[in-house]
Formats: C-alpha cells, structure tokens, sequence
C-alpha cells in the first residue's frame, strides 16, 4: 500500500500510476487530502486498486483501464469518463456527466448521480443506488444504466441501444426512448449488475426496463423540413 | 467559464471570520476566471439614510471634496470611509435623490452598490490580487458572493466584472451566457432601466431589477427569468437578509451547495468549499435545473427553503 497526499497536487500521484514498473509493484493505493481536486487518478492502465479518501473534483478517474478505483466521498463533473474496463465506486453523490462516453467497466453511485448520467455511454455499465438528474443517458449507444431511485426530464433522449433499468419514478422519457417488456434475459442482466454493485437488497423485479423505439435511426426524407 | 460563490452565515458567531473563509473561496476558483474578480459583502448596516459603494476612473479623486458636497446637498454625512479605490459614503437620504443628485452633480463617479448593507467591490486581475487589494481577508459581515471573471461575451474591463447590483442590496453573479441579452437589453432600456457595458450578466441583473420594481418578490422574479431569459446560467443572487441559487433547466454550468447548521455556502465547484469549517458532515448537493433555492433571515435566524 502506498499513500499519497494530494496537498502538493494531483501531478506526481498521476504520473507513478502511469508508470507500469511501479504499478507491478505496489497493488494497493491510497490517496489522501483530494479536497475536490480534478483529475485524480486519471488514465490508468494498471490491476491496482486505489482509494481516494474524500471528495474528488472533475474528471476523477478518467479512461480507466483495469484499476478497480473507490472514492470515499462525492465526485465532481465526469467521473470515470470514457472508462474502458475495471471499476470505479463513488461511496457518496456523483455530479454530471457521471460515466460519460464509457466503453467499458463498472460505474457504482452509492448515493445520487446528477444531471447527464451516462450521457453518450458506449458499453459501461453504470448502477446508481440513488436518484439520476435529467436527461441521463442521452444518446446512450450500449451497455446498462441501473437505477435503483428515481430518474430526471428526458431519460434516454435519442437513445440508441443501451439497456436502462429504473425503479422509482421516471419524470419524463426524451425523444424515442420508450418503456419495455421485461422478459427473463433483462431480469438475469440486472440482477447480476445488481449483484457486482453489491446492492443485493435490491429485488429485480422491482424495476422497469426502458430502451430505444429505434424509428429516430433513418433519416426520412418527409422531415427533412425539421432539420 | 468563470466561478462563483457565496458564503452565507446562519450563526451569527461567525461574521468576523467571513473575509477569512470567503477568500479562500474566491482564490480557489482563479482556474475558472483570472481576468477579474468582484464581491458583495453584507453585514455593517445603515438604516437612516443610504449606502452607497462608489468608484472613480480617475486615481487622484477627491473624496474628501465629494464628501463636503454630500454634506452639503444632504445635510450631513453619517460616515464615509475608502475601501482601496471604492469609498463608502453613509448618506442621510433616499437611493433615488442620491443617485439623482451623482448623475448631475458628479456623473464621474461610478456607483458599485446602493443598500442599507451591501458593499460591491471589484477589480481587473486574478482573485488573489483582487481580494488582497480590498483587504478582504480581514473583512467581516454576515454574507458575501463573489465572482471570478474569464471574460466571454464582452472586454475585460471593470466594468464587466461582476457582481452586478440590481438595486436597494441586491446583486447577482452569472456563470453562462445568455443568448437574448440584446434584445432583452432593448426591452429593459424601454422600461428604463439603464446599462453602463455590453455584457450578458448586467443584462439578468437589470432584469431582476425591473421585476422586483414590478411588484415582483426575489423568488416570483427568478421565475419569471427562468421563463424569459434564454441560455447557460447559474446564478447566485444577495439580498439583504438572505441569498439564492438558481440555474437555467438544462443546467449546464456547474454548481455545488453545502450546508451545515452554521451556514450555507455555494460554489461552481467543491475544491472551494473544501476548506470550510465542518464542511466534511455538511450537507452537499447539486442545485436541481430550474429550481430555485432561496435563504432568508426574516428577522429570524436563517432558515433554508427550496421552491
């Protein structure tokens, strides 16, 4: 386990989890004193796990690669934006953006999750314990949206095909995104998401699966007036 | 981009520690605005007349002279005193016969504020420069929003640096930009409301201005700016007794509220809130889009409300 402490800033702990010799070595960090500082932990390409004791500020965990990365507090803009595999668990609320353009891996909100989440999501999973602000999952093209409370204005808007899950109130679906039938293949899905958050006092059936009605992906010449 | 932030105190046990926890504040959002910095503080009142924050383009101004003159035409002087280039003048008389009486008498000066308790102050350059150069560190009250400036929509001037009063101790701060100003400023001007800059920000300040004139109350008028103001906003707004966040519904500039039994304290982001006293069992969260969140003493001690 190695320590670092933020106070000198967020460049020399970025650069020893870029080094792979170092990485290979110690498997276990912890960082102290982020006081909301961006860019913690960014574009790791190692198995290490690492802690971040506080609150993170933008872009925290950005393009993960492998690292499993726990923030013991609530993260600013774009947490784990465009991560491609590993996971990244945020213990208190996540603010916009939360998992953006992700290709891959696993995104945990233990508490809420603002405005944005999942916002053009390309195959990360992301499982929100709390309530998601609006216009989550915008343009979403793969991967899974769980949401154990309530979701904000215009869920899904422009989606593509990503699976979203919600179980308390939706307040607005956006443009083609409808709800769903949720047939024994979606319930397997979530329930093993549900399982890998550790959120396994949650009842898959409790929740209700929306995804994409598909009629915005060709252009039609009758609306071209519209664009 | 710019950042903004308030500090609002719900114990009193803390006002003279506000300049103390506010600069901090200010400073820890020069990444998202280093070409100027402005404030509004509340806290020394005057009830028997009116306050005024006034500034001069020319260095050598002659305060003392200008204090003679307000002698003169008001009957006396309560108090007045310098704060760096601004100067404060207590004056026995209403908001409407003072600023008659500049606009003829001494249309050089620049007024930052009028109110019974509020002080703008602001300046060209990065926070840290703006808040030593007032000596904001040292300064006590009850609450303060401040600003810090990367210029967009128009010149870095003082001018364009914020808070922009919008009338008897009221001011806003603007994170955005907003896409009808022009001709929202044209409507406004109609109405008689008039604007010293071209910039975006004055133009939600007069705004808030012309409603409140109206008839309308702080929470009816940020409705009503919800509905005709188009664009990227988050707003903070001081009032006398109280202050308000709100932001525009798609929501795009950040925002971040704590809150603890002492006080409330906004900011564009968390970094600087991190040092506040027992920030770490506060209550954070993001402002939802389009809803307004207003704190008001009442003569009572402050109590939150959301609407």
């Amino acid at each position: 386990m190695k320590t670092y402490d933020l106070s000198a800033g967020v460049r020399e702990l970025n650069q020893a989890l870029h080094d792979p010799a170092q990485c290979r070595e110690i498997n276990a960090w912890r960082v102290v004193n982020p006081q909301g500082q961006h860019n913690i932990a960014c574009g790791v390409n190692e198995a290490v796990t690492i802690d971040i004791d506080g609150h993170a500020g933008y872009y925290c965990a950005g393009m993960n690669q492998r690292a499993d990365i726990t923030i013991h507090g609530n993260a600013g803009v774009g947490v784990a934006e465009n991560m491609m595999s590993g996971s990244v668990r945020v213990k208190g609320d996540a603010s916009q953006s939360a998992g953006a353009t992700g290709n891959g891996g696993l995104l945990v909100i233990e508490g809420n999750a603002s405005a944005r989440c999942g916002i053009s999501m390309k195959g990360i999973n992301i499982v929100v314990k709390g309530n998601i602000g609006a216009m989550s999952a915008f343009m979403a093209q793969a991967g899974c949206l769980v949401v154990c409370g309530d979701a904000g204005e215009a869920l899904g808007d422009s989606l593509y095909e990503a699976h979203i899950y919600v179980k308390g109130q939706v307040a607005s679906l956006g443009a083609d995104c409808v709800q769903k039938e949720m047939r024994p293949e979606h319930l397997s899905e979530l329930a093993a998401l549900l399982e890998q958050a550790g959120f396994t006092d949650e009842s898959p059936e409790a929740f209700t699966r929306y995804g994409s009605a598909r009629t915005l992906y060709n252009f039609k010449v009758d609306n071209a007036s519209a664009y | 981009m710019c950042g903004i932030v308030g500090l609002y105190f719900k114990n009193a046990a803390l006002e003279p520690q506000l300049g103390a926890l506010f600069t901090p504040m200010l400073m820890a959002m020069t990444d998202r605005g280093p070409d100027s910095a402005g404030f509004a503080l509340y806290g020394d009142e005057y009830h028997d007349g009116i306050k005024l924050t006034l500034r001069s383009d020319q260095e050598s101004y002659n305060w003392p002279a200008l204090a003679e003159r307000f002698g003169v035409a008001f009957g006396r002087v309560d108090e007045w005193f310098p704060l760096a280039d601004a100067t404060v003048f207590k004056l026995p008389t209403t908001e409407a016969l003072a600023l008659e009486w500049l606009a003829s008498e001494a249309p050089e000066v620049d007024v930052l504020s009028a109110g019974h308790s509020i002080e703008i102050l602001k300046g060209v350059g990065l926070p840290g420069e703006v808040a030593a150069h007032f000596g904001l560190e040292k300064m006590a009250g009850s609450h303060a929003i401040g600003h810090t400036r990367m210029a967009t929509e128009s010149a870095v001037t003082l001018q364009g640096s914020h808070p922009f009063s919008t009338g008897m101790d009221l001011c806003l701060v603007h994170n955005g930009s907003l896409s009808n100003h022009n001709r929202l400023r044209e409507k406004l001007k109609r109405a008689g409301i008039s604007f010293k800059t071209d910039n975006d920000s004055e133009v939600a300040a007069g705004y808030l201005a012309w409603r409140m004139r109206q008839g309308d109350s702080l929470t009816t008028a940020l409705q009503n700016a919800l509905k005709d103001l188009d664009g990227f906003f988050t707003f903070t707004i001081g009032t006398h007794d109280g202050f308000a966040v709100v932001r525009d519904p798609i929501s795009c500039k950040p925002a971040v509220i704590a809150e603890t039994d002492d006080y409330v304290a906004m900011a564009s982001e968390y970094r600087a809130l991190a040092h506040l006293p027992g920030i770490n069992d506060a209550r954070v969260w993001e402002p939802e889009p389009a809803k307004i969140y207003v704190w008001e003493r009442l003569n009572q001690p402050a109590t939150g409300s959301q609407r």
